[in-house]
């Protein structure tokens, strides 16, 4: 009887056997798609916000929404994109493809990864629901500055505050996993010199991960204590200082800048060369440039604050500092482009999205540039100069590599290719959409328009309407997107295991679809 | 000379530069001469009209050219910073012709249907030391004037004359620290402007009731303080941008070569009307600055004796109401709503109906004088009794108290506003 008892299971209904299965995955593979379809969602619901904002820009005077909601909205976009779009999909594809390109059968830490995933969607059900609540959404931008976020902030700002609390516990507890998974379950012969691009940049970022977001969790809970706790860190009559809270939330913002970034140069490296059909030039330089962008990383933040009355002395260290980053990034876009000279190149889809990252991203790097010299910043700084250079590093950066990472391996997830004519037809879409928003930012911000203003001068006119015709168009075509993955998770031509042609990698050795279980036995690296 | 005869004198001196819009307006109408030129010229093949015919949908409004870049300014600073950026931006450009030309050739030529064997190579020393020097000797390049620059607009030293520039939600505030001189200064732009009901002046949104007045030619110092949260004060034209922050003080420089009127705005999110926090700084000549000046000194005087005035005699509802409604209109109605109602939970109405938890405008009078005139710290209800004058206190509180079925039938004198300061 009793054996009888243990061995069947109780009968549960379908729905809550599959809601289990997710729920209760320690999977790399599933946990991979958790975050991406999470990621896809809230960078749909933040792009919304965007499109809603820009409506609002598209004419000067006030049409459809208040000055309030319009600073809701700006600050649920920037949260939303960075943290809940941006970080949630590199670390969905570290998931799926760090063990895979390793030749790992799974995680270090299976129990771990399925932890640090179901913290996401409480994170943001707490960081949304204040949008419901008395007093709105917070609304003091995405860099929560004292005092207006602390002594001015609503009451839903503490929610935003454990919300954030919440997304750091599963960042960092997703960057301990995943240095774990690089440091002990190589593949034997998978020397660190071997490894794959993209587990290099991620390794990389780990290691940004745990550095910045304590320090983002230690800036948020000084927030929190001097909001309720009668503690002054950020006000100046209990003796704080408003400006303390800007250094620790730029020691963490800045190295953050690199986390949104570097997975994003790994997959380039990765879809370059198959595309090219040569290998990556200057591999050793490669990894070189990511450790040294990332060192550098934390020693630039003041350049956010060149504004903020700092001496002499500390404007040049940072400005010297932070035109010193150019080098190791101008040394990665060398390296792509001598990685197609002479190559033989064909243009699927992922070649078109690493190619148009790699333009754009330099395009926004000249931008940053120009913003490191701090006497021009004083006249950039805060107007739409920098919003759109954040967008053309990030949306190419982030969005660009994710989406082409997801055409370059969505046929080893599903087993099927994606539609080529389609995935085309949204690369062109989103490149022209994405130009039309961001570039005529540049003019109005040179023009003197600030950033954050829900109404403006009327020389701003023309180019706000371009830009908001393009943000529409940027949006939108991501249904496309949606439309393209689901098409393929459905069916169309079968993948071979290879995939691409010239692809390389323990990741095209397994059958497309890629199993539950991989490499239960390591295979040996040459 | 009133503004728009100095705005009018600039155009001629400066018809190059394009530092407000008015000017933007003007040149956006030789834009479009010479754009209907080469149009007319083109004529002879119609056809081509059609690429021309965007120019007008682009800039409907008027922003030319001049103002798709970043502006010389009036300042020698506002001058060098022009310059560094149009070094960068050349360096930059010649950059990414090299890069992009580089990698569209390649993409090209060796493109599969033409180059079907790719080569193997994978590294090379030698280019990879060359791209790594170049562009760090590059870098120096663009670091040596960007610091030499950077330490002019740091010396704070030797000012002739210093204002102090104190932001609050959402005016500016001088002071003379020199002459004993201070005034706010308030965005005039009406609510019909903004809400679409009325057209859009000239200037909308970068008016202000009372502008920063400074002299040509002397060397200025900006303190800059805040009230609340942090603003930042910029003047594109003066290169001048710097942080308001509470509890501290920041400091910057100008020294301005041409009379004339320059306008910017508040650059740092300071909450709700962050956009409406323009700076208009008017730029004299040095003598008829220092007259400016006097005729402050006269007028403070004339107030003065006016307040005296005021208070000796009783006004009446008939008199206090009118000029209350005023008040309320330009400098509550933003966070109280016109007619009293408030808006979410952080700006409280004021006609007890609607609020009945909130009862100081129909309650004891002292309360109610105390709230305007004192404000509540931290919160957005700031000290009122610097801002207005006894009567403006006097009519605004009246008129809170009788508007929007308040009707206590209090009439609150300046008399009581001036003893309770
Ligand atoms: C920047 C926004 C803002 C402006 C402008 C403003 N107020 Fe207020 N006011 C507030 C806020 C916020 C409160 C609520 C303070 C609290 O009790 O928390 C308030 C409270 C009040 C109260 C008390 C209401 C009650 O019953 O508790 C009065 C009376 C008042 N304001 C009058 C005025 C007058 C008169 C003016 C114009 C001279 C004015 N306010 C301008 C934000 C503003
Ligand atoms: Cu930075
Ligand atoms: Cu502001």
């Amino acid at each position: 009887m009793i054996a009888h008892a243990e061995t069947t299971p109780p009968a549960r209904h379908p729905l809550v056997s599959f809601i289990l299965r997710w729920v209760l995955t320690t999977n790399h593979k599933e946990i991979g798609t958790l975050y991406l379809c999470l990621s896809f969602t809230l960078f749909l619901i933040a792009g919304a916000m965007a499109m809603i904002f820009r409506a609002e820009l598209a004419q000067p005077g006030l049409q459809f929404i208040t000055a309030d909601f319009y600073n809701q909205m700006l600050t649920l976009h920037g949260l939303i994109m960075v943290f809940g779009a941006v970080m949630p999909a590199f670390v969905g594809l570290a998931n799926w493809m760090i063990p895979m390109m390793i030749g790992a059968p799974d995680m270090a830490l299976p129990r771990l990864n399925n932890f640090s995933f179901w913290i996401l969607p409480f994170a943001f059900f707490l960081l949304l629901s204040s949008l419901f609540m008395e007093g709105g959404a917070p609304n003091f931008g995405w860099t929560l500055y004292a005092p207006l976020s602390t002594t001015y902030g609503p009451p839903s700002t503490d929610f935003l505050i454990f919300g954030i609390h919440l997304m750091g516990i599963s960042s960092i507890l997703g960057a301990i996993n995943i240095i774990v998974t690089i440091f002990n379950l190589r593949a034997p012969g998978m020397t660190l010199m071997k490894m794959p691009l993209f587990v290099w940049t991620w390794l990389v970022t780990a290691f940004l991960l745990i550095m910045a977001m304590p320090v983002l969790a230690g800036v948020v809970t000084m927030m929190l204590t001097d909001r309720h706790f009668g503690t002054s860190f950020f006000e100046a009559s209990g003796g704080g200082d408003p400006l303390i809270f800007q250094h620790v939330f730029w020691f963490f913002g800045h190295p953050e800048v690199y986390i949104m970034i570097l997975p994003g140069f790994g997959i380039a490296s990765q879809i370059i060369p198959t595309f090219a059909r040569k290998p990556l030039f200057g591999y050793a330089s490669m990894v070189y440039a990511t450790v040294a962008i990332a060192g550098l990383s934390f020693v630039v933040w003041g350049h956010h604050m060149f504004a903020t009355g700092m001496p002499l002395a500390a404007e040049l260290f940072f400005m010297y500092a932070t035109m010193l980053i150019a080098v190791p990034t101008g040394v990665k876009v060398f390296n792509w482009v001598a990685t197609m000279w002479r190559g033989s190149m064909t243009f699927e889809t992922p070649m078109l999205f690493a190619i148009g990252f790699v333009v754009m991203f330099t395009i926004g790097g000249f931008s940053g540039l120009m913003l490191a010299i701090t006497p021009a910043d004083f006249q950039y700084h805060d107007t739409f100069f920098v919003v759109a250079h954040l967008h053309y590093v990030l949306y190419p950066g982030a969005i660009f590599a994710t989406m082409g990472a997801v055409y370059y391996w969505l046929p080893k997830w599903t087993g099927n290719m994606y539609d080529e004519r389609l995935g085309k037809i949204h690369f062109w879409s989103a490149v022209i959409g994405l130009n039309l928003t961001f570039f005529p930012m540049h003019f109005v911000g040179l023009a003197g328009m600030p950033r954050r203003i829900v109404d403006y001068a009327l020389p701003y006119a023309g180019l706000n309407l371009f830009t908001t015709l393009g943000a529409w168009m940027l949006g939108l075509t991501q249904l496309l997107f949606l439309y393209i993955v689901i098409k393929t998770i459905r069916g169309g031509e079968k993948a071979t295991d290879q995939v691409w042609e010239s692809a390389e990698g323990l990741e095209w050795t397994v059958p497309s679809p890629a199993p539950h279980h991989t490499f239960d036995t390591p295979p040996r690296v040459e | 000379m009133d503004a728009e005869q100095t705005e009018w004198d600039r155009e001629k001196v400066q018809a190059a530069v394009c530092s407000d819009a008015g000017l933007m307006t003007s040149q956006i109408v030789i834009l479009k001469t010479l754009v209907a030129r080469g149009m007319s010229s083109l004529a002879g093949n119609r056809r081509k009209g059609w690429l021309i015919a965007p120019v007008w949908w682009i800039f409907p409004n008027g922003a030319s050219a001049q103002g798709w870049d970043m502006r010389a300014g009036v300042t020698e600073m506002s001058q060098q910073v022009q310059m560094l950026h149009h070094v960068s931006l050349w360096i930059c450009t010649g950059v990414g012709i090299v890069v992009f030309g580089a990698m569209f050739y390649t993409i090209f030529a060796h493109r599969r249907s033409k180059h079907p064997e790719p080569a193997t190579f994978h590294e090379n020393t030698k280019i990879e030391v060359l791209w790594t020097l170049i562009p760090t000797l590059i870098l120096v390049g663009m670091a040596v004037p960007a610091t030499l620059t950077l330490r002019d607009i740091e010396d704070n030293s030797d000012a002739d004359l210093t204002v102090l520039i104190t932001g609050s939600q959402w005016k500016w505030h001088y002071q003379y620290t020199e002459a004993d001189i201070g005034f706010y200064s308030n965005m005039t732009t009406p609510l019909e402007q903004i809400n679409n009901i009325e057209p859009k002046g000239e200037n909308y949104l970068m008016e202000v009731d009372n502008p920063l007045v400074i002299p040509t030619n002397l060397k200025v110092r900006f303190l800059m303080s805040s009230d609340d949260v942090i603003h930042s004060w910029w003047v594109p034209d003066f290169a001048v941008k710097q942080d308001a922050i509470p509890g501290f003080i920041n400091e910057a420089w100008t020294r301005v070569d041409v009379p004339g009127i320059y306008r910017g705005q508040c650059t740092e999110l300071c909450g709700m009307n962050h956009a409406f926090m323009p700076i208009v700084v008017e730029v004299l000549p040095e003598d008829e600055f220092l007259a400016w000046i006097e005729d402050q000194r006269i007028a403070n005087e004339l107030a003065g004796d006016a307040a005296v005035a005021a208070r000796s005699r009783e006004w009446t509802m008939a008199e206090l109401m009118p000029m209350g409604e005023d008040v309320f209109l330009t400098h509550c109605a933003t966070c109280h709503q016109p007619d009293g109602a408030g808006q979410g939970i952080k700006y409280p109405a004021l006609a007890a109906a609607l609020d009945p938890a909130r009862v100081i405008s129909t309650g004891p009078i002292e309360a109610h004088l105390d709230r305007v005139m004192n404000g509540l710290s931290e919160t957005e209800m700031q000290a009122w009794a610097p801002q207005l004058s006894d009567v403006e206190l006097a009519a605004v509180i009246t008129y809170e108290r009788n508007a929007w079925g308040n009707n206590t039938g209090d009439i609150v004198q300046p008399l009581t506003v001036y003893e309770a300061r």
